[in-house]
């Protein structure tokens, strides 16, 4: 686990082409402000959260991502304090938060279905939390009216929440459970309930929202595009555990398991055996492909173990003939093609008869398409672009 | 009122159905087209009439008439005179009789009041008890409920005895405190306003029970969660948000135990003793002991006129309220 937080500092520092390098560098450094220490959560024989540890730093953008039942909300849950570790710790602001109730926690929770109060108006929603602080009337109305600009649903103030569409109710939930300032923000799947359009639109208006506030927001989700387009930071989470921590670049191109290359994008896997392990190289033998795998950096396995070959469909190449190296190529038939405007995926049936689907671009307007269906077509890939997971 | 309306529109859909296809269909189906939505709605309408709207004109009918010895027991409202015109006697005497004998205004009176009371202590220990039951665990739960309708597989009446073997001067309760030594004689238990009030909390219990439970299954957990989240102490939660989300169950059961225990007749006669008046037993007595029925049916006649009007009103607020919602 260790290792894993260590080099996802390093990488998010390094991340050259970010759409937030400057935050991200400033995030490296920011101090800690939720503490997960080895939390396990169990409810009846079923472990939900499996010994977790995790550590989200003050205004960060981080995205619990995993399927169905992976324990993501459960996780999140107990950091919102509705759920009890069954053992382990939860640090929020340095402080032992572990039993601490939900109301005394200096955290928000933005729910999956809104959580609207269907009895109370929209500025009245807004104002709950600051009313049970017990402040004064002005103030309250004052912070609600910024709420209300922050989403842009003044004119909204009056209205109940049945009477909003789906995106404004979703802003309204943004807007109530920003108005105590919290430490951080916990939201469950908060743009699963919207359709696709306004989900893309909406993604970028958290993330700018979150920019102004400067609140450390946790969102949970099962959208690994959504989890990429939001999050500074990833946490890949598969049956209760913590599969792998990482910029959303980090974890695409350095994905340190078959699981983690196959949740995050979409990946060709070739498994092989390693048949020559060097410092500076190593040969990877698969039966999938007609000729080895030449890797041009060491990995900590042995000769003779089994691996696997990861290659993203975007960084493999088509063409008609054969590069002048004996590695790294293969070829097959084009089975298929999916054409989706600015890309075009080809799946390619090799001679071993395995699946493999590339990607191009379609930058000329006018080209011909050079390749078509059932042609016989090579597809190679560069030393460097080639990802070796052992588990 | 809506979800009647719901279901009229949606019935409307099918039967438009195989109208598209008109002229493809059968005789039958046509009839049954013509017919079968009229005689699906009619059904509850006929038993309406049949059931409640005859009976009640002819309870108001004998509220008109006068008293006299004979079969039946009162004057007839129309009557042929001399074979030649017909003649309507319409008596108010009974109408004006009620407000002139203190008697049943203190009787309305206090059936409201018993009502009410009784009412009230029904949602107290009502309350509670759906709540639990809304947030046992599924299982548990049909268990639950299946305890809270249990009672209805005895007689009502029987019930009602069994309290009077368990309040009675040598019954449960009193032999068991005397057992016990905590009292040398018998705590007078039985026709008192305490053993009145139990035997109608105890009998309509269910009716203010189940209405909760429906509001309060339904209501969405997360709603609490949400306030307890944004600083609310469990016991803020419940009264800013479960009370006032859970309104609609508390009129409905409200309703449902105020309207009957108003007119009720058993319970006061079996365990409220002689000294309780309530226009249930005063009812009861002018029917069976003065044989007055023009009498007793305007007593009839003016308790609905009492228990109806309150409801409408009501209703009509609700149904308003529901119509400037959907504007705003």
């Amino acid at each position: 686990m260790t290792d894993t937080m260590a080099r996802s500092g390093t990488a998010a520092a390094a991340r050259p082409e970010g759409s937030r390098p400057g935050a991200v560098l400033r995030r490296a450094e920011a101090r800690p402000i939720i503490e997960v220490d080895d939390v396990v959560k169990t409810f009846g024989d079923f472990v939900a959260v499996d010994h977790v540890s995790l550590t989200i730093r003050e205004g960060e953008l981080f995205a619990l991502l995993g399927g169905s039942g992976c324990g993501k909300t459960t996780l999140l849950r107990m950091l919102a304090g509705f759920e009890r570790p069954t053992a382990g710790r939860i640090l929020i602001g340095g402080q032992d938060m572990t039993d601490t109730a939900p109301y005394d926690r200096p955290v928000n929770m933005m729910f999956q279905s809104y959580a609207l109060f269907p009895h109370m108006t929209v500025e009245a929603n807004v104002a709950f939390g600051l009313r049970q602080d017990g402040l004064p009337k002005a103030e309250i109305r004052e912070r609600v009216a910024d709420m209300l600009d922050l989403v842009q649903l003044a004119p909204f103030a009056k209205r109940k929440p049945h009477h909003l569409s789906g995106g404004q109710r979703q802003r309204v939930a943004l807007a109530r459970s920003l108005a105590k300032q919290p430490k951080v923000l916990l939201l469950d799947e908060p743009l699963a309930a919207l359709d696709k359009k306004l989900r893309e639109k909406t993604q970028l208006e958290l993330v700018t929202i979150q920019e102004r506030v400067g609140t450390t927001f946790v969102i949970v989700t099962h959208d690994q595009e959504e989890a990429m387009t939001m999050a500074d930071r990833v946490a890949i989470m598969d049956s209760g555990r913590i599969i792998q921590v990482d910029t959303p670049h980090a974890l695409y191109e350095y994905p340190n398991t078959r699981y983690v290359a196959e949740f995050f994008g979409t990946v060709n896997l070739f498994e092989g055996v390693l048949i020559e392990d060097e410092p500076d190289h190593i040969l990877i033998r698969s039966e999938a492909l007609a000729n080895p795998v030449f890797v041009g950096h060491g990995i900590s396995a042995r000769e003779g173990a089994t691996v696997w070959v990861a290659l993203r469909p975007e960084k493999l190449a088509v063409s008609r003939v054969p590069p002048e190296t004996p590695h790294n190529w293969d070829r097959g038939i084009v089975e298929d093609i999916v054409y989706l405007g600015g890309i075009s995926t080809f799946h390619v049936r090799l001679a071993s008869g395995a699946l493999a689907r590339v990607t191009t671009q379609n930058q000329e307007r006018m080209a011909e398409p050079e390749i078509t269906w059932d042609d016989e077509v090579v597809l190679s890939w560069r030393p460097d672009n080639v990802v070796v997971v052992t588990s | 009122m809506t979800a009647g309306a719901d279901t009229r529109a949606d019935a409307e859909q099918a039967w438009a159905k195989p109208g598209g296809e008109d002229h493809h269909a059968t005789r039958l189906q046509r009839l049954v087209k013509r017919f079968g939505r009229g005689t699906v709605i009619g059904v509850p309408y006929v038993w309406l009439l049949l059931f409640f709207l005859l009976p009640f004109l002819i309870v108001l009918k004998i509220s008109f008439a006068e008293f006299r010895l004979g079969l039946p027991p009162y004057t007839p409202l129309l009557e042929w005179i001399e074979g030649s015109y017909l003649q309507i006697r319409l008596a108010l005497g009974n109408y004006l009789f009620l407000l002139d004998d203190p008697l049943y205004a203190l009787a309305y009176l206090n059936s409201l009041k018993v009502a009410a009371v009784a009412t009230g202590i029904a949602l107290l220990i009502g309350y509670p008890m759906a709540y639990a039951i809304a947030r046992a665990s599924p299982s548990w739960r049909s268990v639950f409920l299946l305890l809270v309708i249990l009672p209805f597989w005895t007689s009502f009446l029987i019930r009602v005895y069994a309290w009077i073997g368990i309040l009675k001067n040598n019954g449960l309760i009193n032999n068991a405190l005397m057992a016990l030594g905590l009292i040398d004689e018998p705590l007078p238990l039985l026709n008192t306003e305490f053993s009145l009030y139990v035997g109608i909390v105890y009998s309509y219990l269910p009716f203010m029970v189940l209405p909760l439970y429906a509001t309060l299954e339904k209501m969405d957990v997360s709603l609490m969660e949400a306030a307890a989240d944004l600083g609310c102490r469990p016991f803020k939660v419940f009264l800013t948000v479960t009370l006032p989300l859970s309104m609609p169950g508390i009129v409905a059961g409200s309703m449902l135990v105020f309207i009957p225990a108003v007119g009720e007749f058993v319970i006061p006669d079996l365990l409220g003793g002689a000294g309780t008046l309530m226009i249930g037993k005063v009812l009861w007595s002018e029917f069976f002991n003065n044989r007055d029925w023009p009498v007793a049916s305007a007593v009839a006649i003016a308790m609905l006129v009492f228990l109806v009007i309150p409801i409408v009103i009501f209703q009509h607020y609700q149904q308003k309220q529901a119509e400037r919602a959907e504007e705003s």
